[in-house]
C-alpha cells in the first residue's frame, strides 16, 4: 500500500461571472461596481446557490443576470419588497438588492425607508447616477435643482433628495457611500456591508456617460478630489484637502478649519466614530453644492452602524416561541376549532 | 344554570325555521349578541346562516341611521341557504334602527324594542317628524310590538354592584340575548361559557354580565307581556360533526391546511383593508403553523413580499379588496411571468374607488381576469359560502403550486363575515398537493464547463439547468434559492424559451405568451366533471350563479322545482378557465338566466365565450340577492 499522501488541491476560486453577454453601454460606472461585487463574493468564498441577487427596474438592475448565483429582475421600485419576503422565509441565504435613484428614491421609495426601519439582513446597492439612463435622459429624484434634462429644457424646479439622510432618517442600521472611478474603496465598503447583520445601504455615485457625463467628476478628478472628498475612517480625524484642511465641530456646526497656519492642529478636529448617531445624522448632512464658496466636503466611507435585531430574527423567534408554547400546529385542531356539535 | 320551565300560561309555537334580525348602534354589542345566539342554535342542531351588516365606521355617530349595525341571523330545523329574505323577529335597540330596519320585517312579525332608545333625543336623530314616537303612535299596529325597557331593567339587575353607570350600560346586549334564548326556548349555558372564558380575569365583570343575561331570560318568564314561545327543532343535517365558520375563517384555515399539506412555509403578506383583515388576524394567530405573517407598508409591497417568499421556496400568500387588488396588478403580471406558486384572495366590496367598504358586491370579475397589461392569465376561481371559503383556498393553493402560476381566489363581504356550520374534514382526508420541485445537483463543474472525468464531455452543454422547461402540463420546475447547481435568473422581461434568459426575439414573444395561456387553460383538465346544484339535465331554462348568490339562487330554484318548473341551477366556481364541460351544459337549456351582483359580468363572458344568449339579473346594492327576486326572475323570464 502506498503512503504518499496526494496533496490537497489548492481551493478553486469561484467564478461567479454567468455566461450572460453584459450589455451596459461602454464606459458605463456599473461595469466597475460589478467587478468589484464579483471581487467581494470571492473574498467571501460562499457557494453561488447560497446568494440571491434581487433588483428593480433600471440600468442598474440588469445586473443580476451578469452573475451565476441565484437572481430576480423584479419590477420598478419593489426589490424591497421582494427581498424581504425572500428573507423572511430563507435567513441563511446571502441576499443582495440592485437599485437605482429612480428605482429606490422615487417610484420605490416607499418600500426603501420600510426596509430600512425594519432592518432586513440585506446588502443594498444603491447606484446614483443623478439621472433615468434606461428611459433615456429624464431628471431624477437625485438631480439637482436646475439639471436641465430631456423632460426638464428649462432646468428642474424639483429640490433633490440627500439619499444618506432620507436612509439615516429611516433609521438604516449601517449607511455608507462610495464611488465608482474608486474601486479600491467600493471593495472596502462592500466588504464592510456585507459583514452587517441588517440592512447595509450603500449608495455608490455612479458615472453615466451617456446621459449625465461628469456628474461626480468634481470628487474623481486629480485637481479636485482632494478638496471637495473626504474619506472617513473609524477612530480617525476627519482631515481632507492632502492634509491641509480638516473638520471641526463647533457645538452641532461642522467647520472647516486650515491646518496649516498654526491655528488648528489634528486634536481639535471632530473624529470619526460610526457607532454615534447623531454625529453621523450630520455627516450625511455634508451634501453642499461643491461649487459653493466654502462648500463642505462630499464625506465617502462608512457613515454609521449600529446592532438592532433584524426583522427575520424576530419574526422567525414569534414562531419559536408560539411553538414552544402551543406546540407545533396540529391541522385536526386547527380545522376542529373551539366549538364543536355532533350530529347522527 | 338549568333552563326554568315554562309557566302554564305561556305558550309554545312550532317554527320551520326563523329568522331575526337585531339591530341597534355600533357600540350596542349587536354583532355579539347576534354571533352567541348563532352558536347556540348551531350547538343546538339547527342550520344557521347569518349575515352581519355594520357601518364603516367604527363609532358611527349614536342614534343616527348611518351608525346601525344589524346583524340576521336564520336558523331552522330544515336545511337553510341564506339568512333570509324578511325576518319574523325585529330586535331593535333604538330609533334609528327600527327605521332602517322596518321594512325587512314580515307583517305581523314580533317588534322588540328598547323603549330607552325612543326617547326625544333618538327620535330626532333618527328623523321621525316632530319625534313622534312610532312605539306609541300606533304606526306599528301591523306588528305585534314589545317595548321592554332594556336600559332601566338591565341597572336594576345591577343595582349594588360597585360598576359605574357606563359600564352597568354596556351589559345591555347580554340582557338582549337572555330574552331571545328564552323566547327561541334555549338553554343559555353557551353565552354563559363565553362569558367565562372571556371575563377569566375580571370576576366583577363576569359576575354583572351573567346576572344581566339570566335577568334577560327570567324577564321573558316572568313577564306578562310575553305569552308566546317558538320551539325550532334540530334540522336533519348529515351525521357528522360541526363547528361554526366564517368566510374569512375559512380562507386562513384553507391556507394554512394547504400549506401544511404540501410541505410549505405559509408566507402571508398584506395591508389591513376592510373586508379581508380578519384574514390577517386569523393568520397571525396561527404562528405556531410556522406561519409568517407580514403587515406591509402598503399593497404592493404586501404582494411583492409574497412573491419574494414564493421564490424562496415558501407559500406565498396576500389578500385584499378591490381597490387593493388594483395597486396589486403589476405585481400579478410579474407572477405570471415568473411562473411561481402565488395566492390572492379579493374580498370583494362595493366599488368603485373606495365604494362601500363595509358592503357586499362581485363587480371585481373582469378585474380579475382581464386586470393587468398583456397577456397575462391568471387562474380564477369563487367560493360560493363560508364553508366553501375553505375548500377553494385549498384548491387556490393546490393549483397554483402544483400548476406554478398565480391564483385569484374571489370571495365578498357576505360570506367574509357570514358564518354557517361546517362539517370540517380531518386532516388526513384532504387531497395531497405536491410541488414541482427541481433536482438539487451535485455538480458544481457543470455550471463552469469543465470536463466531467467520468465521461469526458462538457458537462455544462449537456446538463445546464432549463428553468422554463416544461412538464406535460406545461409546469416548469420550481428551483430555490439554496438548492445546489440550479442557479438561475427570472424576470419580468420577456424570457427565451426553455432557458430563461432575456430575449425580444418575434417567434420567442409568441411562443412564450402561447405557453404561459396554454398551461392555464390546461388546469380545467384537472376539474371534476360539471355538476348541476339542483334540477333536471336539460330544460326549459338554467340559472347560472356563482360567488355567493349561491344560497339565494339554491333556494328559488329548489321552490321553482317543488312547483313544477323546468328550472336547473348551476354554481360555477371556476371562472378562469371554465369548467370543459360548460359548454354542453348551455346548450341543454332553452334559456338561460345570470345572477350577479354586478352589472353582468360573468354573463358577459358567457356570451363571448359560447354565443348564448344569457340573460342577466343584476343587483349593485351592496345587499345580497333575495330568493324572492331570483324567483320573480326565473318567473318573468320563463314566461318570456
Amino acid at each position: 500500500m502506498s503512503t504518499v499522501q496526494p496533496a490537497a488541491p489548492a481551493p478553486k476560486k469561484i467564478d461567479y461571472s454567468s455566461d450572460q453577454q453584459v450589455r451596459w453601454c461602454p464606459g458605463c460606472g456599473d461595469y466597475s461596481i460589478l467587478k468589484q461585487v464579483e471581487s467581494v463574493l470571492q473574498v467571501k468564498g460562499r457557494p453561488k446557490e447560497e446568494i440571491v441577487f434581487i433588483s428593480g427596474i433600471g440600468c442598474s438592475s440588469r445586473f443580476p443576470y451578469y452573475l451565476d448565483t441565484y437572481g430576480m429582475h423584479g419590477i420598478h421600485g419593489r426589490a424591497p419588497a421582494i427581498a424581504s419576503g425572500l428573507r423572511s422565509v430563507q435567513p441563511d441565504l446571502s441576499v443582495w438588492m440592485i437599485t437605482g435613484d429612480g428605482d429606490s428614491l422615487s417610484i420605490g421609495g416607499n418600500h426603501l425607508i420600510h426596509l430600512l426601519r425594519r432592518n432586513v439582513d440585506i446588502n443594498v446597492l444603491l447606484f446614483n447616477n443623478e439621472i433615468y439612463g434606461l428611459t433615456k435622459g429624464q431628471y431624477s429624484p437625485t438631480s439637482p435643482e436646475g439639471a436641465i434634462s430631456r423632460s426638464t429644457p428649462m432646468g428642474s424646479t424639483d429640490h433633490p433628495f440627500n439619499p444618506l439622510a432620507l436612509c439615516k432618517g429611516a433609521d438604516g442600521t449601517f449607511i455608507s457611500r462610495t464611488i465608482d472611478r474608486d474601486p479600491k474603496h467600493m471593495r472596502e465598503v462592500l466588504l464592510r456591508a456585507d459583514d452587517h447583520r441588517g440592512t447595509s445601504l450603500v449608495e455608490i455615485y455612479q458615472n453615466c456617460n451617456v446621459f449625465n457625463d461628469g456628474a461626480f467628476e468634481v470628487f474623481t478628478e486629480k485637481d479636485s478630489k482632494p478638496f471637495h472628498t473626504i474619506y472617513v475612517e473609524q477612530g480617525k480625524p476627519l482631515v481632507f484637502a492632502n492634509g491641509a484642511k480638516g473638520i471641526k465641530l463647533d457645538g452641532m456646526t461642522p467647520v472647516i478649519v486650515d491646518l496649516t497656519n498654526g491655528t488648528h492642529s489634528q486634536d481639535d478636529l471632530w473624529v470619526h466614530d460610526e457607532r454615534d448617531p447623531f454625529k453621523a445624522s450630520l455627516l450625511v448632512r455634508f451634501f453642499d453644492d461643491p461649487r459653493k464658496e466654502g462648500a463642505l466636503p462630499r464625506p465617502f466611507g462608512v457613515f454609521f452602524v449600529s446592532d438592532r435585531h433584524t426583522h427575520e430574527t424576530k419574526m422567525n423567534a414569534q414562531v419559536a416561541l408560539a411553538k414552544q408554547k402551543q406546540g407545533d400546529g396540529d391541522l385536526d385542531a386547527l380545522l376542529r376549532g373551539k366549538q364543536t356539535w355532533t350530529i347522527g | 344554570m338549568d333552563m326554568i320551565q315554562p309557566p302554564h300560561h305561556k305558550t309554545v309555537e312550532a317554527r320551520e325555521k326563523v329568522v331575526i334580525l337585531f339591530a341597534g348602534d355600533s357600540g350596542d354589542g349587536i354583532q355579539l349578541t347576534g354571533s352567541q345566539f348563532t352558536d347556540t342554535n348551531a350547538l343546538f342542531g339547527n342550520d344557521v346562516s347569518t349575515f352581519p351588516n355594520y357601518p364603516a365606521e367604527i363609532r358611527a355617530p349614536q342614534g343616527t341611521l348611518a351608525g346601525v349595525s344589524g346583524f340576521q341571523l336564520h336558523f331552522g330545523s330544515v336545511d337553510v341557504f341564506t339568512p333570509g329574505d324578511m325576518c319574523d323577529t325585529l330586535v331593535v335597540m333604538n330609533a334609528a334602527a327600527l327605521k332602517v330596519n322596518l321594512h325587512k320585517l314580515k307583517k305581523g312579525g314580533i317588534i322588540i324594542a328598547n323603549s330607552d332608545g325612543f326617547d326625544s333625543k333618538n327620535l330626532r336623530l333618527a328623523g321621525y317628524p316632530d319625534e313622534k314616537n312610532p312605539l306609541t303612535d300606533g304606526s306599528l299596529d301591523n306588528y305585534a310590538l314589545h317595548t321592554v325597557d332594556v336600559t332601566k331593567l338591565t341597572r336594576n339587575a345591577l343595582e349594588g354592584t360597585t360598576l359605574g353607570m357606563k359600564e352597568k350600560d354596556r351589559s345591555k346586549n347580554m340582557f338582549v340575548l337572555g330574552f331571545i334564548h328564552w323566547m327561541y326556548g334555549r338553554k343559555i349555558e353557551g353565552p354563559e361559557k363565553f362569558l367565562e372564558a372571556k371575563f377569566k380575569a375580571k370576576p366583577e365583570l363576569l359576575e354583572a354580565n351573567r346576572k344581566v343575561l339570566r335577568a334577560g331570560y327570567n324577564y321573558g318568564d316572568t313577564s306578562e307581556t310575553f305569552t308566546t314561545r317558538f320551539a325550532v327543532k334540530p334540522a336533519p343535517m348529515p351525521k357528522g360533526t360541526y363547528r361554526n365558520i366564517t368566510g374569512n375563517q375559512g380562507v386562513a384555515i384553507g391556507l394554512i391546511a394547504a400549506a401544511q399539506k404540501a410541505g410549505l412555509e405559509l408566507f402571508y403578506g398584506s395591508y389591513p383593508i376592510t373586508p379581508a383583515s380578519d384574514i390577517l388576524h386569523e393568520l397571525s394567530r396561527n404562528k405556531h403553523f410556522g406561519v409568517k405573517t407580514f403587515q406591509a407598508e402598503d399593497e404592493i409591497a404586501a404582494v411583492c413580499s409574497a412573491i419574494g417568499a414564493s421564490y424562496g421556496g415558501a407559500l406565498g400568500a396576500t389578500a385584499s379588496s378591490g381597490p387593493g387588488i388594483a395597486l396589486k396588478g403589476e405585481a400579478l403580471g410579474l407572477a405570471v411571468m415568473l411562473e411561481i406558486p402565488l395566492v390572492v384572495v379579493n374580498v370583494q366590496r362595493g366599488g368603485p374607488s373606495t365604494g362601500m367598504p363595509t358592503k357586499t358586491e362581485q363587480a371585481d370579475l373582469w378585474q380579475a381576469i382581464h386586470g393587468r397589461n398583456g397577456e397575462a392569465p391568471i387562474p380564477v376561481i369563487a367560493a360560493s359560502s363560508p364553508t366553501d371559503c375553505f375548500e377553494m383556498a385549498y384548491e387556490a393553493v393546490k393549483t397554483a403550486v402544483e400548476h406554478m402560476t398565480p391564483v385569484i381566489l374571489l370571495t365578498d363581504g357576505y360570506m367574509a363575515n357570514g358564518a354557517e356550520p361546517w362539517r370540517f374534514p380531518e386532516a388526513k382526508d384532504l387531497r395531497p398537493i405536491v410541488p414541482p420541485f427541481a433536482k438539487p445537483r451535485e455538480t458544481d463543474e457543470a455550471e463552469s464547463g469543465t470536463l466531467s472525468a467520468a465521461e469526458g464531455r462538457v458537462l455544462s452543454e449537456v446538463e445546464a439547468f432549463l428553468p422554463y422547461e416544461r412538464d406535460e402540463r406545461g409546469v416548469r420546475p420550481w428551483a430555490i434559492p439554496g438548492m445546489k447547481g440550479l442557479q438561475h435568473r427570472i424576470g419580468g422581461i420577456e424570457k427565451e424559451d426553455k432557458t430563461g434568459n432575456i430575449s425580444y426575439d418575434p417567434l420567442n414573444h409568441q411562443r412564450m405568451v402561447d405557453l404561459r395561456a396554454e398551461k392555464v387553460a390546461k388546469i380545467a383538465d384537472g376539474f371534476r366533471p360539471i355538476r348541476l346544484d339542483s334540477g333536471p339535465e336539460s330544460g326549459e331554462l338554467l340559472i347560472v350563479g356563482w360567488g355567493s348568490t349561491y344560497g339565494a339562487i339554491r333556494t328559488a330554484a329548489l321552490d321553482l322545482q317543488k312547483e313544477g318548473h323546468s328550472v336547473a341551477h348551476v354554481h360555477l366556481r371556476h371562472l378562469f378557465p371554465f369548467n370543459n364541460g360548460l359548454r354542453g351544459l348551455l346548450q341543454r337549456y332553452r334559456k338561460v338566466l345570470v345572477p350577479e351582483m354586478n352589472k353582468g359580468q360573468l354573463r358577459q363572458l358567457l356570451r363571448a365565450e359560447y354565443l348564448v344568449d344569457a340573460q342577466g339579473l343584476n343587483k349593485v346594492q351592496g345587499l345580497p340577492f333575495t330568493a324572492q327576486e331570483i324567483r320573480n326572475a326565473v318567473l318573468e323570464l320563463l314566461a318570456r
